[in-house]
């Protein structure tokens, strides 16, 4: 790997988002990669927007990554994405947004999925949309699983520089073992998008 | 309990890399008073504690964490403390005098910075201030590694000098995750014993004026014998292999150099990079004492030719003022450059110090600024099913917002200040707002509730609240007992019953406390019970004496 991998993941307090992001930067250590993330605590996780950072190669020193940086910046709620625009670049940037949309409290008019799709295309060539919330739900009754569904989405789609094993071990080294099977099972299921 | 492995190499937040840290270096004693972004630290500690054989408390606040972990050390041991910046101005009135007498066993204090305030209000502190007038030696790692590496080094002068040693993070080095190699775990001294020395530990003149003046000397010496030595204040890039030491020397071709420290060292590292510079650029580790001589030389190395030198640092320019005090003296010429490029205000983003480096280093380099979406901004929300949900809407009804003072402070409810609630009308730092509802009950006839949490109460409300009775005014105090210190993961406290260890205790009970103090107008009220609450506000507020209602209702994660 020439250049150094840099992944936003945003969404919303109680997501999972610190999880998620503890299971990509295990999986870097299991590949004998550097790796560094930066996350933010305390008031930014009552409900608030929540952004993290995660950065792997060879040496990696800054763990915040620079505007327009992103390779690719995965949002677990779709208002979200319009949050972290400016990590994005239109050459590089790959977008993977979950088709889902918490309202904000106190807003009275909540962004359509197709206005925040057209404002995304001025910060990006490559856009995924997955309704991945939906899809976890309906299969499991779970949407806080919709994270790891993007994940396995990114990785069985070459979004992402890291191996399905990896991802695997990573998530029973990170997870308590009374989740493993329940990630696992959703993190494979993404499998079938590889075909489309 | 993966932190406590014992070899191998592990994914750790700097938070859990100074734990193990201190576990490797044989800690017997940890106290914190939760406060992010410090707070894993005991959280981490409060889970491991008893498999790790290392006594774990979370204190009543900063000040009284810090007195019991010198008792520790006073009595042999290696003690940590841990707080979040402005925990060390409540623990700094035991701090000075501390350093002037120093310990024992090896005792190391941490603190978290918060740069941009994404974790604390009140403000943006630079702890270093606090560094600088308690003279206590100060590292400041950047790393998960080096968190764990640094806290080992702490504890070596520490116990070597007997003096307390400062490990300062900021938010980015705190809550930054990376590799991090572990070493073994020690095994701690298991035998403490206060041992009485006349003197040694009472701070009374004149005695204490000659204490001082061996705290400037241990200083001196830890410069020295460390500081000026060590080759964690290195040197990389834009440099060469000294003959004669394993220190390097700047190049004769590098006519710019950076002084950095911190978090913002890789930022420096990362610019440099993008960039495709190699220029030398000096880390500190130490803070406190800097490495003065080294300073000097990389400022004008032996080689001569640098012109330029970039300081990057957050928060307060105090490297920057060292460096332009070494300068005058070595190389008057030199130009330096850092907060007239770099913002005082707020934290530092990669693209800022590329910004800077590139401007010194005369190098074309702009980064594009794409219009950014307007989009509704996320709040933070009180959780639902939250107590406070029924406090706030039960103030509501029972009062005319606008001709009530609301008072604030820190916790879960000083989301009271934001949208739909709307209820604050100042927030400064724990207990305050009862000393301030005292002041202004004092001077106008305006109404006014505050609202304290438990957690804070225990903190910093009781002197506060003593003095409003005993001086005779009357505001109506809410104290928001949701059993646990909430919004920094929560932790118990006091008036829980539980230890950071895990053990049952006595619950303080609040209400003895409030009574104690002399407050006759006092109602427990489950804030769901509306009706009460509401009846309760509405005749609280006519009081001519202090009253308080105990809002009592976990919060919903309190099991």
């Amino acid at each position: 790997m020439k250049k150094d991998f840099n992944i936003i993941l945003s969404g919303v307090g109680g997501q999972g988002i610190i999880t998620l992001t503890r299971t990509l930067a295990e999986a870097s250590l299991i590949e004998r990669r550097d790796v560094k993330t930066s996350e933010l605590h305390g008031l930014s996780q009552r409900g608030g927007s929540v952004e993290t950072h995660i950065r792997f190669n060879r040496e990696i020193y800054s763990p915040l990554i620079k505007q327009g940086g992103a390779d690719l910046i995965i949002c677990l709620e779709a208002q979200e994405a319009l949050n972290v625009c400016r990590y994005a670049s239109k050459k590089e940037t790959i977008f993977l947004i979950d088709d889902f949309i918490k309202p904000v409290f106190g807003v009275k008019q909540t962004p359509s999925s197709e206005k925040i799709k057209e404002e995304i295309k001025k910060f990006s060539k490559k856009i995924f949309w997955v309704p991945a919330t939906k899809i976890v739900e309906k299969e499991t009754g779970n949407p806080v699983l919709s994270g790891i569904y993007l994940l396995g989405y990114a990785v069985f789609k070459n979004l992402i520089p890291l191996k399905e094993n990896s991802i695997s071990r990573a998530i029973k080294n990170v997870l308590p073992k009374k989740y493993w099977d329940l990630n696992l099972k959703t993190f494979s299921s993404a499998k079938r998008e590889k075909e489309k | 309990m993966r932190i406590l492995k014992n070899k191998g190499k592990l994914i750790l937040l700097g938070n859990e890399a100074i734990i193990r840290g201190a576990l490797e270096s044989g800690v017997k004693f940890v106290s914190t008073y939760p406060g992010t972004p410090a707070s894993e630290i005991g959280n981490t500690m409060s889970y491991i504690a008893q498999k790790a054989g290392v006594y774990f408390e979370f204190s009543t606040n900063e000040k009284v964490a810090m007195e019991a972990a010198a008792g520790a050390s006073f009595s042999g041991l290696r003690s940590l403390v841990a707080m979040k910046n402005f925990g060390l101005n409540v623990a700094s009135d035991f701090l000075l005098p501390l350093v002037y007498s120093g310990i024992k066993g090896g005792m190391v204090i941490v603190v978290a910075d918060d740069p941009g305030c994404s974790s604390s209000a009140q403000s943006e502190q630079d702890s270093r201030a606090l560094s600088l007038s308690a003279n206590i030696p100060t590292l400041t790692p950047a790393t998960p590694q080096e968190c764990k590496d640094f806290t080992k080094f702490a504890f070596e002068i520490s116990e070597k000098y007997k003096i307390p040693v400062m490990l300062q993070t900021t938010t980015r080095v705190a809550l930054q995750s990376g590799i991090v190699s572990l070493n073994k775990i020690a095994r701690p001294r298991k035998k403490a014993k206060f041992i009485k020395e006349p003197h040694r530990f009472v701070t009374m003149p004149p005695r204490v004026l000659e204490m001082k003046k061996e705290v400037l000397e241990k200083i001196k010496k830890i410069q020295n014998e460390y500081s000026e030595k060590s080759l964690l204040n290195k040197v990389s890039g834009g440099c060469h292999s000294s003959p004669n030491s394993k220190e390097k020397e700047v190049s004769k071709s590098s006519e710019i150099g950076i002084i950095t420290s911190g978090v913002s060292y890789l930022y420096a590292k990362e610019s440099l990079k993008e960039l495709k510079l190699d220029l030398p650029v000096l880390k500190l580790a130490f803070f406190n004492p800097l490495p003065e001589e080294k300073i000097k030389r990389f400022i004008n190395p032996p080689a001569g030719g640098l012109k330029k030198v970039l300081v990057i640092e957050e928060l307060e320019p105090y490297l920057e003022r060292e460096v332009e005090r070494f300068a005058r003296e070595v190389n008057p010429k030199l130009q330096i450059f850092g907060k007239n490029l770099l913002p005082w205000v707020g934290e530092f983003k990669p693209e800022y110090v590329t910004g800077a480096v590139a401007k010194v280093a005369e190098k074309k380099w702009g980064v594009s600024q794409p219009k950014l979406p307007v989009f509704p901004k996320r709040f933070p929300q009180l959780c639902p099913g939250c107590p406070y949900w029924f406090v706030f809407q039960g103030i509501k009804k029972a009062v005319n917002e606008r001709e009530v003072i609301f008072g604030g402070e820190i916790g879960c409810y000083m989301l009271a200040g934001l949208p739909p609630h709307h209820l604050q009308d100042y927030l400064y730092c724990m207990g305050s707002s009862i000393g301030i509802a005292h002041g202004i009950k004092k001077t106008t006839n305006q109404k006014l509730i505050t609202f304290v949490g438990d957690s804070s109460f225990f903190h910093a409300g009781i002197p506060a609240l003593i003095n409003t009775v005993y001086n005779k005014s009357n505001p109506l105090i809410i104290i928001m007992d949701n059993k646990s210190t909430a919004m920094t993961g929560h932790q118990p406290h006091p008036g829980v019953g539980k230890t950071g260890m895990g053990e049952k205790t006595t619950a303080i009970k609040i209400e003895a406390l409030v009574r104690a103090c002399g407050v006759r107008n006092l109602k427990i009220i489950d804030p769901i019970n509306q009706k009460d609450f509401i009846k309760t506000v509405k005749e609280f507020l006519e009081k001519k004496e202090v009253s308080v209602i105990i809002a009592r209702r976990p919060c919903i994660f309190v099991k």
